[in-house]
């Protein structure tokens, strides 16, 4: 499928000289947008009170964007790693935005249906094309720092719901003067404030990520950043030159392995971040009353965005440092070890539940950030946008199977906020399991065969297809 | 802070004026400090 001249990669080649230190900031712009995919529960109430329905059936609207995003980075991703950065940001800063205006749209005419189709289905293509788009690029132009690349961007989808979170309040207090986000006489906002809420944030997030779109390059083939010595990273036996495709990439046990290390990461991640508010107050729960006040556990989960957002930059930069392999050991290994205490001593203490809880969810967030650079590592730069795409549907399976059996063995011992510690035993026990399932998939990830590579023709074709002919240069 | 190094004579050399740099640093920072901002002051409820 071409693109339009001006969306085409062979228009953003990079002029030697340009600085590398531009590309962070387009893919922050791109990823801060999307990133309000993990805010939605600012409006959840208010969408159940104007439908007049139920949180599962509002609940569908945020897990069917989730797999959406799954499935569209699975498989768009060849065609973002062939069209280049500029295009896919495009095209999913489109596919956002429009689906905050049919999503508006829906709310405003009390039909469901159309939020399901804006938010869910529209907006969750352009989530899945936005979350990949500047991946390869940023590896591309820090060859020497893949991790930290990696972690700047994918922690800005992180830092995308802590910016809607605050913004989406503010916003529907100003659209509906009744509106009391919090305190006493706590309400939920009017439908009309939710579709001008949509309305506002689809159109602000189009111009955000249309800029990233605009400034975004590619480095030209041949580009190195100063001082850098390609041979460095021949010497590391876990991080190859040659190229695998994403189809290859599939067919290797390489990537299987990748994504149950993953999947087990995610999966033992949401197992906290699904219940964090209630879990704290369970957990100090004595003679039928909690020690921590409401107040308190919203802090709580506040402290764990700000967790998940730092490990995404924070881990991934070390990556760079202790390689990929020793970093999912930390974060599978080490975290196994925490679970455990969290299970067996975490109500001993409140700052230790707080302390425990808070670097899981940093490990779960490293290891979404470092996965990129990971994949970089065992396939090379050839289609690791693609492949990476391909990884995401364990995020999407994950986000089904940690909280069906976090509230599979919660719902079976009573309700959250009314339970105790010794009632999350069993579910943090499973996700010991889990994460031992992750460090033992990981410990056996090799280099990939020599039989996958790509052959250098075919690479030079795929990366640079009109470089010889008419680029332009920026 | 430049990092460039190719070995193609023939394309002209470009510089990214810093304003620029810094511009679109302010434009994604300014939004991630003011979550920043809120989300540590929901966290500081905790203690």
């Amino acid at each position: 499928m071409a693109v339009p001249s001006f969306l085409a990669r062979e228009r953003i080649i990079a002029r030697p000289g340009f600085n590398r230190w531009l590309i962070p900031p387009a893919a922050l712009a791109v990823h801060l947008c999307i990133g309000q995919a993990y805010a939605t529960s600012v409006y959840k109430a208010a969408l159940v009170a104007n439908f007049e329905s139920n949180l599962k059936n509002i609940g569908y609207i945020f897990s069917l964007a989730i797999v959406m995003l799954g499935l569209s980075a699975a498989l768009f991703g060849t065609w973002v790693d062939r069209n280049g950065p500029r295009a896919a940001m495009f095209v999913s800063a489109v596919f956002w935005s429009t689906g905050f205006l049919v999503g508006s749209l829906g709310i405003a005419t009390d039909q469901l249906w159309l939020l399901y189709l804006g938010y869910g289905v529209i907006g969750g293509i352009g989530l899945g094309i936005g979350y990949i788009s500047p991946v390869s690029t940023l590896i591309k132009w820090f060859p020497d720092r893949p991790g930290l690349a990696t972690g700047m961007a994918i922690m800005g989808f992180g830092g995308g719901a802590l910016i809607a979170s605050p913004l989406s309040r503010q916003l529907m207090s100003w659209y509906d003067p009744n509106y009391v986000p919090s305190g006493v006489g706590a309400n939920v906002a009017s439908g009309d404030a939710v579709a001008k809420l949509f309305l506002t944030l689809g159109l602000v997030y189009l111009v955000f990520m249309l800029f990233g779109a605009f400034i975004i390059r590619v480095p030209a083939a041949d580009w190195k950043p100063a001082g850098f010595d390609p041979a460095s990273i021949k010497a590391k036996p876990m991080i190859t030159t040659d190229s695998v495709s994403a189809a290859n990439a599939i067919k290797t046990p390489q990537f299987w392995l990748l994504w149950v290390v993953l999947f087990c990461n995610v999966t033992a991640g949401i197992g906290i971040l699904e219940q964090a508010s209630g879990m704290i107050q369970d957990f100090f729960r004595e003679g039928g009353s909690s020690t921590v006040a409401v107040t308190a556990a919203a802090g709580f989960v506040g402290l764990l965005s700000l967790f998940n957002m730092g490990g995404r930059f924070v881990w991934s930069s070390t990556s760079d440092y202790v390689g990929r392999k020793g970093i999912y050991m930390v974060y599978l290994g080490v975290g196994l070890v925490l679970y455990v205490l969290l299970a067996t001593v975490g109500n001993s203490a409140t700052w230790l539940f707080v302390v425990l809880a808070a670097l899981i969810i940093s490990f779960y967030g490293g290891g979404f950030a470092t996965v990129p650079a990971y994949l970089r590592d065992l396939f090379g730069t050839y289609q690791v946008g693609a492949i990476h795409g391909r990884l995401l549907t364990a995020w999407a399976a994950a986000g089904v199977a940690g909280p069906l059996i976090v509230n599979g063995i919660l719902d079976s011992r009573g309700k959250v906020g009314e339970l105790e510690a010794a009632d999350y035993r069993p579910a943090l026990f499973i996700m010991v399991g889990v994460l031992a399932v992750g460090f033992v998939a990981n410990l056996l990830i090799r280099p990939v065969a020599s039989k996958f590579h790509e052959p250098k023709a075919a690479v030079d074709a795929f990366t640079s297809p009109s470089t010889t002919e008419a680029s332009v240069t920026r | 802070m430049s990092t460039s190094v190719s070995n193609e004579p023939q394309r002209g050399t470009t510089h990214t004026p810093v304003g620029l740099i810094a511009f679109a640093w302010a434009l994604v920072g300014a939004p991630l400090a003011y979550g920043l901002y809120q989300t540590v002051k929901t966290a500081s409820q905790l203690f």
